[in-house]
C-alpha cells in the first residue's frame, strides 16, 4: 500500500503577524517556519506508524513551494517517509495547490493520501476535499482514528456533536486531527537518514490562481480590561448583561 | 442565476447557522438583483424547510432521499452540482463547518470556483469581489479577491445578526442522478453527545486551562456552563493531559471559535490560545496571577482563585435568572 502525505509549510506559531508594504504583504523577517502541526504530527506520523508495522510499503511526502520550503521538508523526512516531491511553485490559493498536487499524484497509484485537518496559516482546510474531487477519490475529512483493514480504511471521525466511524476502500483522501497519532521528535539517526533520501523538485503545469489576497489587516486592539472584585460576582452578571448584552 | 445556499439540518432541524447562511446569500443576492434558491438533502417536513422563505429563500429544492440523512460528501457535491446547473448559480454559499468542508472545495473545484473559506464580511462588489476572512487563526484578518466567474463563499458561523422577515418559499423536489461511487463511504457507527450545547454553535462558552488543577474539578466548569446554556472548552494542555475530551480543545491547533462570550478560567493567554478565541464578542478572564497574559485581551477580569471566584459566578447567574 502506498501513501502520500501532504505537507505545508508554515510559520512558527508562536509567530506575531506584522504587515508591511501598505498592509499588503505579512512580514517574514525573522519568522521561523515549521511543518503545519496538523501535517506533521497526525498526517505524517500516522503514514510512518503504517509503515512500521509493515502495513504501508511506500511513504511519499509532497508539498507545494519555492525552495525555501526545502528545511522544512528535511525535516519531515527525518521523522520518516522514502522520498519528497517538491512542487516548484508559490502554494498562494488553495485551488492551484491541490490542481497541482493531483498533477502529481494521478499517475502515482497512491491508496491513500493523507493531509492536516487545515494549514494553520490561511485555515482553509480545502485542500485536501478539492484533491479528491480531481482525482476522483473518496474523502473523509477530521479525522482522530485511522485503521487499516485489507484495501479499506477505517476511520473515526469528527462529526456535528459527535463522531462516527466511516469505511471506505481504496483510494480516498483522509484529514487528520488529534488523535489520528502521537506526535514524536526526530531522532539523530533519522536525520542522518533524512540527507539521503531523494528530493525530488517537479515544475507544475501553470495554471490560473482563482483568488488573490488584496490586503491583511490586524485585529483591533482591546480597550483595556475592567476588573471587578472577585468577592462581588453579581456586578460581573449585572455588567455582562446591561453593558455586553451577552446574557 | 440565483445565489444558491446549501442548507444542513440535524435529522431534520434546521439549526440557527444554517438560517444564517440563507440570511447572508440573501443579502448578497439583494446587491446583484437577484434570488435564493436553497438545497436541502435528505428526508426534512416541508413545515421546517418552510421556514427558509423568512430568512430570504425564494425557492428551495429539496432532494428526498433517505441515504442523505448520513454525509456522503460525494453525493452531496452531486446533489448540489445538479441544482447549481438548473438555476444556472454562479455563486454558492455554504458555512464553514465540517458537512461545509467536506463539500464547498468539491464543489468549487469541479466548477473551476474561486473559493473563500470562513467569510466575515459581504463581498465588497466595488472592488472587485473582495471578501474578508481570518488567517493565522485569528492573528490577523485577509481581504480575499475571487476572481473566477463562479464562487463559492463558506461563511464563518455566527457572524451575522439574523431577522425574520414575512417572506414565503416554494419547495420543488429536486431528483439527482446519484452514481455507485457516490455513496462508497459506508458509515458504519454514530454517536452523539447529546443534550450538551456543541461548541461550534454556541454563543456562550466557559474554557478551563491547566488552572483548574485537574478533571475533578471541572464540575465547578460544568455548573457555570449549565447555568448559563453555555458549551465548554479548555486550553490544549488539558486536552493533551485527558481531562477533556480533544474536540473541546481551542487554539491555532484546535478548534477557532467566536462566542458571544467568552470565559476563560485558570488559562494563561498564551498566544496560540488567543488565536483560536480572540474573535469572541466579549471576554471574561478569572485568573489568580494579575499579571497573567490573557488580561491584555480581556474585557472583563477577576483576578482570583477559580475554585472560590466559579461558585459564586454560578451562583449569582442562579440568581439573575430569577429575577430576570
Ligand atoms: C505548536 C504549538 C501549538 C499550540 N497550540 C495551542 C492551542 O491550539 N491551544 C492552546 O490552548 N494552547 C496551544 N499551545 C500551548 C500554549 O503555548 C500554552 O502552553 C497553553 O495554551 C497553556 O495552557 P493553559 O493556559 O491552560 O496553562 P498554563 O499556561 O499553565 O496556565 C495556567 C494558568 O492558570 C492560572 N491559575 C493557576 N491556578 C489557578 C487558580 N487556582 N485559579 C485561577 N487561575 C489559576 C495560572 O496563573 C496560569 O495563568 C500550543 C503550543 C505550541 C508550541
Amino acid at each position: 500500500m502506498k501513501i502520500l502525505v501532504c505537507i505545508s509549510q508554515v510559520p512558527d506559531t508562536s509567530t506575531k503577524v506584522v504587515l508591511k508594504d501598505n498592509s499588503t504583504t505579512i512580514e517574514n523577517a525573522g519568522v521561523s517556519y515549521i511543518i503545519n502541526p496538523y501535517d506533521e504530527w497526525y498526517a505524517l506520523i500516522r503514514a510512518i506508524e503504517l509503515k512500521e508495522s509493515g502495513i504501508a510499503s511506500d511513504v511519499d511526502l509532497v508539498t507545494v513551494g519555492k525552495a525555501n520550503t526545502e528545511p522544512v521538508i528535511r525535516k519531515a523526512l527525518a521523522l520518516g517517509g522514502d522520498k519528497a516531491i517538491r512542487i516548484d511553485a508559490e502554494s498562494t490559493d488553495p485551488y492551484l495547490t491541490a490542481v497541482y498536487i493531483a498533477e502529481y499524484a494521478k499517475s502515482m497509484d497512491y491508496d491513500l493520501i493523507l493531509c492536516g485537518k487545515e494549514s494553520i496559516d490561511y485555515n482553509n482546510g480545502s485542500v485536501g476535499s478539492m484533491l479528491a474531487e480531481l482525482l476522483d477519490m473518496d474523502y473523509i475529512g477530521f479525522a482522530t482514528e485511522i485503521k487499516i483493514e485489507g484495501n479499506t480504511a477505517v476511520v473515526k471521525r469528527e462529526i456535528e456533536g459527535g463522531e462516527e466511524t466511516d469505511s471506505c476502500k481504496f483510494p480516498l483522501v483522509i484529514s487528520c486531527q488529534k488523535g489520528v497519532a502521537e506526535a514524536r521528535i526526530a531522532n539523530m539517526r533519522g536525520i542522518m537518514a533524512a540527507r539521503t533520501r531523494p528530493l525530488t523538485v517537479i515544475t507544475p503545469t501553470v495554471d490560473d490562481a482563482l483568488t488573490s489576497i488584496l490586503s491583511y489587516e490586524l485585529p483591533p486592539a482591546k480597550a483595556g480590561v475592567r476588573l471587578i472584585d472577585p468577592a462581588d460576582m453579581d456586578e460581573l452578571v449585572e455588567l455582562l448583561h446591561a453593558e455586553a448584552k451577552v446574557i | 442565476m440565483s445565489v444558491i445556499v446549501f442548507v444542513e439540518h440535524d435529522a431534520g432541524t434546521i439549526k440557527k447557522k444554517n438560517f444564517e447562511a440563507v440570511h447572508y446569500a440573501s443579502g448578497i443576492a439583494q446587491k446583484m438583483g437577484t434570488t435564493v434558491t436553497a438545497v436541502i438533502l435528505g428526508i426534512v417536513d416541508n413545515a421546517e424547510i418552510e421556514k427558509l422563505g423568512a430568512y430570504g429563500a425564494q425557492k428551495v429544492l429539496h432532494v428526498e432521499d433517505s441515504r442523505l440523512g448520513e454525509l456522503h460528501p460525494r453525493a452531496y457535491t452531486s446533489a448540489l452540482l445538479t441544482a447549481i446547473e438548473k438555476e444556472g448559480g454562479k455563486i454558492i454559499i455554504t458555512l464553514n463547518d465540517i458537512n461545509g468542508r467536506a463539500v464547498a472545495p468539491r464543489v468549487a473545484a469541479k466548477l473551476k470556483a474561486g473559493l473563500v473559506v470562513g467569510a466575515l464580511t459581504y463581498p465588497d462588489m466595488d472592488k472587485g469581489f473582495v471578501i474578508k476572512k481570518a488567517v493565522y487563526s485569528g492573528k490577523a484578518f485577509a481581504y480575499v479577491n475571487i476572481t473566477s466567474d463562479k464562487k463559492v463563499i463558506m461563511l464563518m458561523p455566527n457572524t451575522f445578526p439574523i431577522t425574520e422577515t414575512t417572506g414565503k418559499t416554494v419547495i420543488e423536489k429536486l431528483v439527482v442522478d446519484f452514481s455507485g461511487k457516490d455513496f462508497g463511504i459506508k458509515v458504519n457507527e454514530v454517536s452523539k453527545v447529546t443534550g450538551e450545547v456543541s461548541l461550534s454553535d454556541a454563543s456562550l462558552v466557559v474554557s478551563g486551562g491547566r488552572g483548574m488543577k485537574g478533571r475533578e474539578n471541572w464540575y465547578l466548569i460544568e455548573d457555570l456552563a449549565k447555568e448559563l446554556g453555555a458549551a465548554t472548552a479548555c486550553s490544549r494542555p488539558v486536552s493533551d493531559a485527558d481531562w477533556r475530551p480533544h474536540h473541546e480543545h481551542v487554539g491555532q491547533t484546535g478548534g477557532t471559535i467566536r462566542p458571544d462570550l467568552y470565559i476563560a478560567v485558570g488559562i494563561s493567554g498564551a498566544i496560540q490560545h488567543l488565536a483560536g478565541v480572540n474573535g469572541s464578542k466579549t471576554i471574561v478572564v478569572i485568573n489568580k496571577d494579575p499579571e497573567a497574559p490573557f488580561f491584555k485581551a480581556a474585557n472583563y477580569g477577576v483576578v482570583g482563585d477559580a475554585m472560590e471566584v466559579l461558585p459564586r459566578l454560578t451562583e449569582a447567574v442562579k440568581k439573575f435568572k430569577q429575577h430576570k
